[in-house]
């Protein structure tokens, strides 16, 4: 299957998007060649803009820019990004809702061999608390180029979060689209209830595969909009199942699970597990090692499914 | 400057002092001592350098202004009430429920604000994106900043500094508010930004001192700012917190608090003598 990260899919959709929009304008916090706006810059070197390594400027400058009718991307890390600029994007961009769009790449714990100071486990959870932040964590390169594209086309402010590591391509299809807010059923089941985001959506689709094998069917969601969160399609699906398995790469405090969790619990009362990072910081090794460790990975979600069946 | 130009800056400084007085004597809170310090630099800002539109408060090509230091916003309501951007009365409604004239400047609810501030060090990096974008956009408008000096405590200010430079933006003209207090005492006492003037000039900024509640000076040193070609302008100006009001000045204790009724009568007073002293020429 053909792998490529979404921070790569970022950087290609930036150049697309350069050429068909004038007012794209891209900061970068020096890591150009890590968040891939470097694929921008060689085609429009004009209007890309290195601010060095100063978050917080970039930030608040990038709300400046949106203030004269440029549409800025501002990227970074996600530690760096959501989670050094957040107070930052909080009063500078959130509450007066300029026109930014923040791309966090380098998100959750995939990142890899740099360790836990680089793995953001918390941004969802940062950004969601912020009134008016929409939250997108794209689960492909396909997804993560309409993802780019659809910020740029909604007006107010916008948090994009994306991979180091390579991942699958799972929405190849003619009948892909992308939706603002709008999650994507995947698979039908009748038994559980997957509701993945980003690049767990992959490890779930072999998740469903496995437990089909196990004579389990399961229902895959696909959540590339955590907020506003499509809550339609998760009450629908879990008046189907009565059973909702969640799985992120990010903190189970904060995120998809714990969304999806106030849902139910205010409107359907549901049986519900979560998977995600537990309340810890991670360490250095192979990103698909570290997925394993954290239990963000295809066996542990057919295991938590079994679990959720048997109880 | 003719001398009558200068009386009619003078008597809009004063008109100005008395709305602050008067708004957060309303409010029963606020910031009324660097509203003070800062409301003859917005006085000569509003009335003589700015290209604004008060009708047309969003007319692209309106000179922008930021303040950073966001707590001086009942300065700023001041200044662009009295200049016609919205009824001179509103601003008895300042920090009340449901008014457009919140505790710090809103982007959009007040007509004029061009920059959401109030957390400080943030406004004069909006700025300079603000000033980045009318070069980028080839636009003439130019964009002023007001920076307390006890903001220049917050990293971001030297973050927003060494971009400023970077990006040669000599259309950005940065003010700093030097009232030499900020709400814990001192600044020298709490965390010593001096020498200021040597800090600014190194981080790549033309800096000019001036006296900033002489309206001869702040004109020389705005006028040397717009012949600035290669870099922005950082106009350090000498002030005195609390300015106008005598039981105000040069105390930490103003910095955050409203006068009681007594105290209030005493300020208007003393500014209605100002106003009146002027009107007599």
């Amino acid at each position: 299957m053909n792998k490529i990260a979404t921070r790569e899919s970022y950087g290609n959709a930036l150049r697309e998007l350069g050429t068909e929009f004038e007012n794209i304008i891209v900061l970068d916090a020096d890591l150009s060649g890590a968040t891939k706006t470097d694929i921008f810059k060689k085609a429009f070197p004009e209007r890309h803009l290195n601010f060095g390594i100063a978050e917080a400027n970039m930030i608040s400058a990038a709300a400046g820019l949106s203030s004269v009718g440029f549409v800025p991307f501002a990227s970074s890390f996600a530690m760096f990004l959501a989670g050094r600029g957040f107070e930052q994007i909080r009063n500078s961009i959130g509450y007066p809702k300029m026109n930014v769009k923040l791309a966090a790449t380098h998100a959750g714990i995939s990142v890899g061999e740099d360790g836990a100071s680089h793995q953001c486990c918390e941004d969802i959870a940062l950004m969601r608390s912020i009134p008016g932040m929409t939250v997108i964590c794209p689960s492909d390169d396909i997804e993560a180029k309409a993802a780019v594209r659809a910020a740029y086309l909604h007006k107010g402010p916008i948090y994009l979060r994306f991979c180091r590591m390579p991942s699958p391509v799972i929405n190849d299809c003619p009948d892909y689209s992308f939706q603002l807010g709008k999650g994507i059923k995947l698979t039908s089941g009748a038994d559980i209830t997957i509701v993945a985001t980003g690049i767990m959506v992959p490890y779930s689709l072999e998740a469903a595969k496995e437990l089909s094998a196990l004579g389990i069917s399961a229902t895959v969601i696909n959540i590339h909009t955590i907020k506003p969160l499509d809550e339609e399609l998760i009450l629908a699906s879990a008046a189907e199942t009565g059973k909702i398995l969640t799985v992120e790469e990010h903190s189970i405090i904060g995120g998809l699970g714990e969304a999806v969790a106030s849902l139910l619990g205010e409107k359907l009362p549901t049986k519900l597990r979560r998977i995600g990072v537990q309340d810890c910081f991670g360490c250095s090794g192979p990103a698909e090692k570290l997925l394993e460790k954290y239990g963000l990975c295809t066996k542990n979600i057919v295991y938590q499914a079994l679990n959720i069946l048997n109880e | 400057m003719t001398s009558a130009e200068k009386r009619e800056l003078i008597n809009f400084a004063t008109d100005m002092r008395m709305c602050i007085i008067e708004s957060v004597y309303s409010a029963r809170s606020g910031h009324p001592g660097g509203s003070l310090s800062s409301a003859d630099i917005l006085a000569y800002l509003y009335k003589k350098e700015l290209h604004i539109f008060p009708h047309e408060p969003r007319n692209p090509s309106r000179d922008r202004f930021v303040l950073s230091k966001g707590h001086a916003a009942p300065a700023l309501y001041s200044a662009l009430a009295l200049c016609g951007f919205f009824p001179k009365g509103d601003l008895l409604k300042l920090r009340q429920m449901n008014s457009y004239l919140q505790g710090h400047p809103n982007i959009n609810t007040v007509p004029g604000v061009d920059i959401s501030t109030g957390s400080l060090g943030q406004g004069i990096s909006c700025a300079v994106g603000v000033a980045l974008g009318g070069k980028l956009s080839k636009s003439g408008f130019r964009t002023y900043a007001l920076v307390g000096d006890g903001e220049l405590q917050e990293g971001q200010v030297w973050e927003a500094m060494m971009s400023a430079a970077h990006y040669k933006l000599n259309n950005l003209c940065v003010i700093i508010d030097n009232n030499r207090f900020q709400i814990d005492g001192n600044i020298s006492d709490i965390m010593n930004p001096d020498p200021i003037t040597d800090k600014a000039a190194a981080f790549g900024l033309n800096v000019i001192e001036a006296d900033g509640h002489d309206f001869d000076s702040l004109e020389a040193a705005f006028n040397a700012a717009r012949r600035e070609t290669s870099c922005p302008t950082c106009i350090v100006a000498h002030t005195i917190k609390g300015k106008g009001v005598s039981f105000m000045e040069n105390t930490a204790s103003w910095h955050g608090k409203a006068p009681n009724e007594e105290q209030y009568n005493a300020a208007i007073a003393e500014l209605s003598s100002l106003r009146n002293g002027g009107s007599d020429e």
